[in-house]
């Protein structure tokens, strides 16, 4: 390896010289000890995570089809796949469509921020005494099951039929996972870490900074990608309950029921389902690499 | 760890001063005593080992001189001086890279920005790392790690002022295989040397401690008292496998044995 200090080469030159023979055998040792990479090829590995969700899909359509072709349904009730992916690709293609998407995603992406704000908060508020956990971590549990839609009563008479009662709700849909998630990573920073820490003098915002936070982020990780799937569900349900004006993801699905729709209706819900789906991907990749890096995965040791 | 600040640490002191220091776990009738009436003088620059089966509190005693954990009676006296401590276990911090690991440290220790790079390369040579720098903990076998773990209780050892540093060393290479501690024993007494540290090194293996210390202290179990003392006069570098330091271990064996045997009737 080439080292772009000389000072560093030449005491490194140093300590060879001082015991070559012991810098030898450990050199030997290590080469034994180390286990050898196996590193797959890139293509190799979008195959090997694209192809058991091709064959899911492909599984699922067969099932969805076979239901269509055993008459159990009208075929005007219950469109089978060959009906509905032309549809789907109409839908997809359209103007109103996107500003629906538009939208939607605006309220997700505002809704979601203020969740990790607030649950942010909430949770390194919580995480720091064991007091406050006791008193607070069951109810922040006990939020995290409630149904979203049980909250709408409540936001429309807070919020009438607006933007902020849909917020509302998505806000208090994500807020508990992320809040959980970061008690959970603080609450479980390893011991012998945290003794690591202290010998080091690690003290207030640098502990955070370079103990606790990190040591956290996996289970904070995990928490906003639940947190994700109760704000995506909440969302949904926001749009189909408060309609205001605007065209949404939510308006569309509604309208397309009462057009009596059904393949725009199911097209709907499949964008409904991949958008969950990609966003939920994007986080497990985001845990995937974190876990990879601080070798959690087990396949390195 | 009793502060005594900005004490002019002189040539004379020792380096660790522990008078009557006891420690008991939980109160009442429950308590167990951990340590009972322990003092120890430890000399700059002295290599001390700290010897007893299991249940001796010599891992307890580190803690306490490491301020992690308080007595219940008694002083602990540093003399000013910082410490370092090099756990059973690496303790490194998975998402750092070996070198971010002992810059956090240096850092920790004053060292400025732009020179912890370069110290951080210099720390991992000298425990014959060179060329992992870029290497997360994972990435290295146990021993390896345990290395890092000893360049950053080294660099824990470095000082931007006058106080001086004891490394304490709780069973370091307990988990080690014998050649790969064989090994890191040359290199701890070769760094002990060029840096003159003063070292309280914990361990129940009696030939480690003979082939490392200038003394050897041997604990009691339960409670933990110091019950004997051996000064190591052999010349170094010692070999683990040589008659001087076997008849040495054998004699302080024998002692051990004898203590234990006390707790089986």
């Amino acid at each position: 390896m080439a080292l772009d200090h000389d000072a560093p080469t030449a005491i490194r030159a140093q300590a060879e010289n001082a015991s070559p023979k012991i810098n030898r055998q450990l050199a030997g040792l290590d080469a034994l000890e180390l286990t050898v990479g196996t590193k797959k090829k890139p293509l190799v590995r979008i195959w090997s995570a694209l192809w058991p969700i091709l064959t899911a899909v492909t599984i699922a359509l067969v099932a969805w089809e076979l239901v269509v072709v055993s008459g159990w349904r009208e075929p005007w009730v219950l469109p089978g796949p060959r009906e509905v992916l032309p549809k789907f690709w109409e839908t997809v293609t359209t103007a109103t469509f996107w500003e629906a998407m538009g939208l939607t995603m605006k309220r997700a992406i505002i809704g979601f921020a203020l969740a990790v704000l607030i649950g942010g908060v909430v949770g390194a508020l919580v995480s720091q005494s064991w007091i406050l956990r006791r008193a607070f971590g069951s109810l922040i549990t006990g939020l995290q099951t409630m149904p979203s839609i049980a909250w709408f009563p409540l936001a429309i008479l807070l919020f009438k039929l607006s933007e902020s009662a849909i917020l509302f709700v998505v806000v208090l849909g994500a807020a508990p996972s992320i809040a959980n998630g970061l008690i959970a990573g603080v609450d479980y920073t390893p011991p012998i870490l945290l003794r690591a820490g202290k010998v080091m003098g690690l003290k207030g915002i640098a502990r955070y900074r370079h103990l606790v936070i990190p040591a956290s982020l996996p289970s904070f990780v995990a928490g906003l990608k639940q947190g994700w799937a109760f704000a995506w569900r909440s969302l949904m349900a926001g749009e189909l309950l408060v309609i205001i004006g605007k065209q949404s993801v939510g308006t569309l699905l509604h309208f397309t029921r009462e057009v009596s729709d059904t393949s725009g209706m199911i097209s709907i819900m499949i964008v409904i389902l991949i958008i969950g789906i990609a966003v939920d991907q994007l986080f497990g990749l985001v845990d995937r690499s974190i876990r990879s890096r601080w070798g959690l995965d087990g396949a390195s040791n | 760890m009793t502060k005594a600040p900005e004490a002019p640490v002189s040539r004379t002191a020792q380096a660790v001063r522990l008078s009557g220091v006891s420690k008991a776990f939980g109160t009442g009738s429950t308590a167990l005593l951990a340590l009972d009436d322990v003092s120890l003088d430890v000399r700059p620059g002295e290599f001390v080992c700290l010897l007893g089966a299991s249940g001796c509190g010599k891992s307890t005693l580190l803690n306490l001189v490491a301020d992690l954990d308080k007595v219940s009676a008694g002083t602990i006296d540093t003399g000013g001086s910082r410490v370092a401590l090099m756990f059973q276990e690496p303790a490194l911090f998975p998402w750092l890279t070996v070198t971010g690991n002992l810059e956090l440290a240096l850092g920790q220790r004053g060292v400025p920005r732009r020179e912890r790079k370069p110290r951080a390369t210099e720390l991992l040579a000298s425990v014959h790392l060179a060329g992992f720098e870029k290497k997360r903990p994972h990435q290295l076998s146990g021993g390896m790690r345990q290395r890092v773990a000893l360049a950053r209780a080294l660099a824990l050892t470095e000082s931007t002022d006058d106080r001086s540093t004891v490394l304490l060393m709780d069973e370091p290479f307990g988990a080690l295989d014998a050649m790969t501690r064989d090994l890191l024993h040359d290199e701890l007494e070769r760094i002990w040397r060029e840096r003159n540290l003063t070292v309280l090194f914990v361990t129940h293996n009696v030939r480690e401690a003979v082939r490392l210390g200038d003394r050897v202290v041997l604990l009691s179990s339960r409670p933990g008292r110091v019950i004997e003392e051996f000064p190591v006069e052999m010349d170094r570098p010692r070999r683990i496998d040589s008659p001087d330091v076997a008849t040495l271990a054998a004699r302080i064996t024998d002692r051990l044995k004898e203590e234990v045997s006390r707790h089986g009737s």
